[in-house]
């Protein structure tokens, strides 16, 4: 069990604000952290990892991380961190990048082998492609057969295709390792499949707190389906106006009367929703 | 002309070489954690100590020749301390110029080391931390393997700036044959006694020495920055 309850003053994209955080961490979850870019998610995992400082306790397995008295420096947490920039020693083969957390060879051999990078063993970092990369990052992080393992968007450098091979990488080792994991994500995808606890963080602090599927979903009362997008334009076709949104990676078109036009702003976060067969268009309030 | 050659006195070379070298070798262990704790550092008493690193480079070397020559006199308190209690004289002889190049040449070294840590990921070395690793180990291990460009430039240029100095190494040393002077002095010497053919001997072998040895760090460093392509 790890129980966070931390303060810490921040300097955020929106001016000064406040981290505050009280959380109580089963052991083996895997919890995603999501929320808009300032909203405090990695500091949130530096201060897990003793990178920064804070106030306030922090607590796993009963041993103290943080208190008043003291802070456990990150050499003594036994934690691993998956950085999104990998942060790999370029002057060391990818084994060796593993070795140096723990001369484990037969770990190290077996963590390669999970994510089919045996072959590469003995290349340099530099020679490998992203998705490469994020692996050894990933198998370095096990190395020490961490308490937390601690991901820092360590997809979202990586194209879609990428991406969900590592995905189901990561679900593979948190399931031999069980592993208590905490991985800051944006990618509603990538955390319906691995997480099975989201936390939202909004100017430093938890405003949402549950499973994928409650926290993830927008649909409300009868709507069958909903989707949130950014309304692009507005364009007059003879009498009646189209709407033209874009969802993900895909643009679509809602026909609306004269008045919906005149009442959405082009720029706007818009939901589509149907009930029936007739989409729905209403403004999102942020 | 093989005559002048046969003849001509090699000590002044030699002793530059050996200066350069006691120099770059007591320089770089020292500042290989000044830099590291340079580098490192949030406090906000840091550009104190990078200015005072940085002074050599500014001051003119008589003004630092003065300082030095007054603070290792054996009327100084530090100079009296090392010729009573060690038995060492420190000015006029190779240990004083020992020091007084290790202080001339303090940002040479500092200065290409600094900049090649500060430029390593911040995210490397706490990966390195968090992998359970001392500020030692990932100083030797990480830090140091990854900025082998800085390494050479700060280890080279150390030399060649020791090599060439002129003005301290005169006030703090003189001239003693085969203790303190130096080639840069014994030019010096040349040109005033009016033997040219020495002094250009002694001028072109070192503009070619010099020359030679830039050129060795400009393609280390091009093929490192090849091979390298940036840090993962």
């Amino acid at each position: 069990m790890i129980e966070i309850a931390i303060n810490k003053e921040l300097l955020g994209s929106h001016g000064a604000m406040t981290l505050h955080v009280e959380l109580e961490i089963e052991n083996q979850s895997f919890v995603a952290l999501s929320g808009q870019s300032g909203s405090g998610k990695t500091t949130l995992l530096r201060i897990l990892a003793g990178l920064e400082t804070a106030q306030g306790a922090i607590s796993v397995d009963g041993e103290v991380w943080l208190s008043p008295k003291k802070t456990l420096a990150p050499q003594q947490r036994g934690i691993g961190f998956v950085f999104q920039d990998y942060a790999l020693f370029p002057n060391m083969s990818v084994l060796d990048n593993l070795l140096f957390v723990r001369n484990d060879q037969s770990l190290a051999r077996h963590l390669l082998s999970l994510t089919q990078m045996e072959e590469l063993a003995s290349r340099r970092p530099n020679s490998l492609s992203g998705g490469q990369k994020q692996r050894v990052s990933l198998c370095r992080a096990m190395m020490n057969r961490p308490k937390l393992l601690l991901m820092d968007e360590p997809l979202s450098a990586l194209d879609p295709e990428m991406r969900t091979r590592l995905q189901h990488e990561i679900l593979m080792l948190h399931r031999e390792f069980e592993t208590t994991t905490i991985m800051v994500s944006h990618d509603p995808s990538e955390i319906y499949r691995l997480s099975n606890r989201v936390i939202v963080l909004k100017q430093g602090a938890v405003v949402n707190d549950g499973d994928a599927k409650s926290v993830l979903l927008k649909t409300q009362g009868s709507q069958k389906f909903s989707f949130e997008g950014e309304l692009l334009d507005v364009v007059k076709v003879d009498v009646i106006y189209i709407a033209i949104v874009s969802i993900g990676q895909q643009i679509v078109e809602v026909v609306l009367d004269e008045s919906e036009a005149k009442e959405l702003q082009v720029g706007s976060t818009v939901s589509i929703s149907t009930k029936a067969f007739a989409p729905i268009i209403q403004s999102v309030k942020k | 002309m093989i005559e002048v050659f046969k003849n001509l006195d090699l000590s002044p070379f030699i002793l530059s070489f050996k200066l350069a070298g006691t120099t770059t070798t007591i320089l770089f262990v020292l500042s290989v954690f000044i830099a590291w704790n340079l580098s490192q550092s949030r406090s906000k008493f840091k550009p104190i100590f990078e200015a005072i690193t940085a002074l050599p480079i500014v001051l003119p070397p008589s003004v630092l020749g003065f300082y030095i020559l007054f603070t290792l006199s054996q009327n100084s308190p530090l100079g009296h301390f090392f010729n009573e209690y060690l038995g060492i004289k420190m000015v006029f002889n190779f240990s004083g110029l020992v020091v007084a190049s290790c202080i001339y040449s303090l940002p040479f070294m500092v200065q290409p080391l600094q900049s090649g840590f500060e430029t390593l990921p911040k995210n490397m070395l706490e990966a390195s931390y968090i992998a359970g690793k001392s500020k030692f180990t990932t100083l030797f291990k990480v830090a140091l393997p990854n900025i082998k460009p800085s390494l050479m430039t700060a280890i080279v240029i150390t030399f060649a700036h020791t090599v060439g100095e002129f003005g301290v190494v005169l006030m703090v040393g003189g001239s003693i044959p085969n203790e303190t002077k130096v080639a840069s002095v014994a030019i010096y010497e040349m040109v005033e006694i009016m033997d040219y053919t020495t002094a250009h001997i002694y001028s072109g072998a070192m503009v070619t020495i010099s020359f030679m040895v830039l050129l060795i760090v400009y393609v280390f460093n091009r093929k490192q920055s090849r091979q390298i392509g940036g840090i993962a």
